[in-house]
């Protein structure tokens, strides 16, 4: 697997080509160009309103592009028939930033939906694997039956995260993830995201305000301003920046407490 | 030596699941091998579970790894449990080969220990019997508990109102006597007018068989002043605005609207109770006054054409079958229905949880307890006005 990894690391995982999605007459992204690499953690970046979860949606399918295209896993998921689609969804992971748990279902039970659904797991090897899962996300063995309503915010992230990770997905988006986490549970989700891209593989895509989880976990981060993706590089890249708004992020009073003594 | 393979994974990812055990002198080897996801997995689980519970030969056994190509947490966790498994029964386990990622994976599913079941234990039919019964008794009783103390408090807020006329909110009351009073007009008078027609056909019919079809009109008159008329009428605001006061409030408590109004002082008894409940209570005895109307009008339409009485004739009929208080019987029903569909549908809209699933719950059951109620109701004033001789 790790070798496999190193021989296309090069071809990327997901490619943005020329993007344009708008609402009506607002343009959102116009000739938008991203592409993640296998196996990196990215963080996409950028002021209110410049469309990061909308990028993050349209990728992930559940916005179409108004031009343009996307290829993940090098199909456009856009062409690719509804059965095939189905088992592109599979691969991937996404945490929502609400969590979006099912509120009918309890913990455990969000959890196995996919082994349920796709799978067809037994009830008994389920009931271990959601177990895994959320004591795996940092929850106490006795949330798992607990309904969504009965929740904390951070339970809730930590809960939707442990479905996002169900099924092992190869690419894991997150929307705000340490957002409502308090420091010491988010600097554990930090942690937790970089072990869990270490050892699978994984790649990890997320919308992020957090600088420490930026600093934390990406290896490349993406700047969206001006409706594209203004620079994409290292942390460094982006101290380096000259760029009015990317200056003001990476340099403001939050980014240099965050950054000291690193 | 034991070799056993699971299926391809679905999705191509690699190659199937599979292991070997070897047995050497003072212990065992056991080597995974292939593609350990979560999708391959499944086919060597049951398998897997059996070796590890089995008491095995020798006092130590080792993790060969090496032949491991792919591990996922799900596959970790079946080594990890069998591991676990192993050193329960004395086994002394310890790993050769293990890649670096490998480990940490291992390491974090083993953190969380052995899981419970999360289905809940069945209890006996004979015992979940008499408990349900138990529970809805209790759940009746109080729920009959929170509905007067709900009619009391809104009785307050209603009298605190009259004295500091300033609080009382005049927008949203006119706003609701629009949305569930005049917009419900439409409605209101296609069905009465229907029913009426349909009750003086059917009506006529077996009355002529006596010849005794002049009496329809009676029929008319008495059924639909009295009875049919305002029931109709609250059935439709029921099923109309009473669950629409029920998911307005319910997705106003779950989106902590309601929260967010106490907290600047607002109350929602101010802002949300009583202008639905005097909306009802306003525009409910004019709406049971038109469906009245309507419905003698469409009971008139088939008297006219069924039974060849002219209109003069039939208005003449009319008045000689029904007097105020016939109308008056059935109009003094209406404020009391509107209340009680008022306060079911706003009480229940206020009982909702942080779920999308009870805000459907709660409408359903909004409307389920106010038609129920307003039908005992009725029956309840049916026996009054028969004490009182009306």
């Amino acid at each position: 697997m790790m070798d496999m990894a190193d021989q296309i690391a090069e071809e990327p995982i997901i490619e943005v080509r020329g993007l344009l999605t708008k609402f009506d007459d607002h343009v959102i992204h116009e000739n938008l160009d991203l592409s993640v690499r296998r196996g990196e953690v990215l963080g996409i970046v950028g002021g209110s309103g410049t469309g990061k979860s909308v990028l993050l949606r349209t990728i992930l399918g559940l916005k179409s592009p108004d031009g343009g295209n996307i290829h993940v896993f090098g199909k456009d998921l856009e062409m690719l028939p509804e059965d095939e689609r189905r088992a592109q969804e599979r691969r991937w992971g996404v945490l929502f930033q609400e969590g979006a748990l099912f509120s009918a279902l309890t913990v455990a039970q969000n959890v196995q939906v996919a082994y349920r659904e796709h799978l067809h797991m037994g009830q008994k090897l389920m009931d271990e694997l959601a177990a895994v899962k959320i004591s795996m996300v940092g929850l106490r063995s006795g949330a798992a039956d607990l309904f969504p309503s009965e929740l904390s915010g951070g339970m809730k992230k930590r809960a939707g995260l442990a479905r996002a990770l169900a099924l092992d997905p190869e690419i894991l988006f997150l929307d705000e993830p340490t957002a409502g986490l308090d420091p010491i549970g988010a600097a554990a989700f930090d942690e937790l995201i970089t072990d869990l891209a270490h050892t699978l593989g994984l790649t990890v895509v997320m919308v992020t305000h957090d600088l420490d989880t930026l600093h934390a976990t990406c290896d490349r981060i993406a700047v969206l301003a001006e409706r594209r993706v203004i620079l994409i590089g290292t942390i460094d890249d982006m101290l380096q920046s000259e760029h009015p708004w990317i200056r003001e992020y990476f340099h403001g009073p939050r980014a240099r407490a965050a950054f000291a003594g690193k | 030596m034991a070799e056993t393979s699971g299926a391809k994974g679905p999705s191509g990812r690699g190659a199937a699941a599979s292991y070997a055990v070897e047995e050497k002198a003072g212990g065992i080897t056991f080597r995974p091998a292939g593609d350990w996801s979560v999708a391959p997995i499944l086919a060597i689980d049951d398998e897997l579970r059996a070796f590890a519970e089995a008491k095995p030969a020798g006092e130590s056994a080792v993790f060969d790894m090496s032949a491991l190509i792919r591990l996922d947490t799900a596959g970790a966790w079946l080594i990890d449990r069998t591991a676990a498994s192993l050193e329960a029964q004395g086994v002394k386990v310890s790993y050769q080969a293990l890649k670096e990622g490998h480990k940490i994976l291992l390491d974090k599913v083993g953190e969380g220990g052995l899981p419970k079941p999360t289905m809940p234990e069945r209890s006996s039919l004979y015992v979940e019997i008499v408990g349900r019964i138990g529970a809805a008794l209790v759940a009746m009783w109080s729920e009959a508990l929170v509905f007067v103390e709900f009619l009391g408090h809104v009785l307050a807020t209603v009298w605190r109102s009259i004295r500091h006329p300033s609080r009382f909110r005049l927008t949203p009351l006119i706003h609701h006597m629009e949305k569930a009073g005049f917009d419900a007009l439409p409605l209101v008078c296609l069905l009465t007018f229907l029913i009426g027609a349909v009750i003086a056909q059917q009506g006529a019919t077996q009355l002529r068989r006596f010849g005794a079809d002049v009496f329809t009109v009676n029929l008319i008159a008495i059924i639909f002043l009295r009875e049919v008329g305002i029931l109709l009428t609250a059935i439709i605001v029921a099923g109309r605005s009473g669950s629409a006061f029920t998911a307005e409030i319910g997705s106003m408590k779950m989106r902590e609207e309601i929260d967010a109004m106490r907290t600047l002082g607002l109350d929602p008894m101010d802002m949300l109770v009583v202008p639905r409940v005097l909306a009802l209570l306003f525009t409910m005895p004019l709406l049971a006054f038109i469906g009245d109307i309507m419905g003698l009008i469409g009971g008139g339409v088939v008297a006219v054409m069924q039974l060849n009485m002219s209109p003069a004739v039939y208005i003449e009929r009319l008045r000689a079958a029904a007097d105020f208080w016939t109308f008056g019987v059935g109009i003094l029903k209406a404020p009391f229905m509107a209340v009680v569909i008022a306060l079911v549908g706003c009480r229940a809209g206020l009982d909702v949880t942080g779920s999308a699933e009870s805000v459907g719950t709660q409408t359903t059951s909004s409307v389920v307890r106010s038609i129920f109620l307003v039908i005992i109701l009725d029956a309840v004033f049916a026996m009054f006005f028969t004490a009182v001789g009306l």
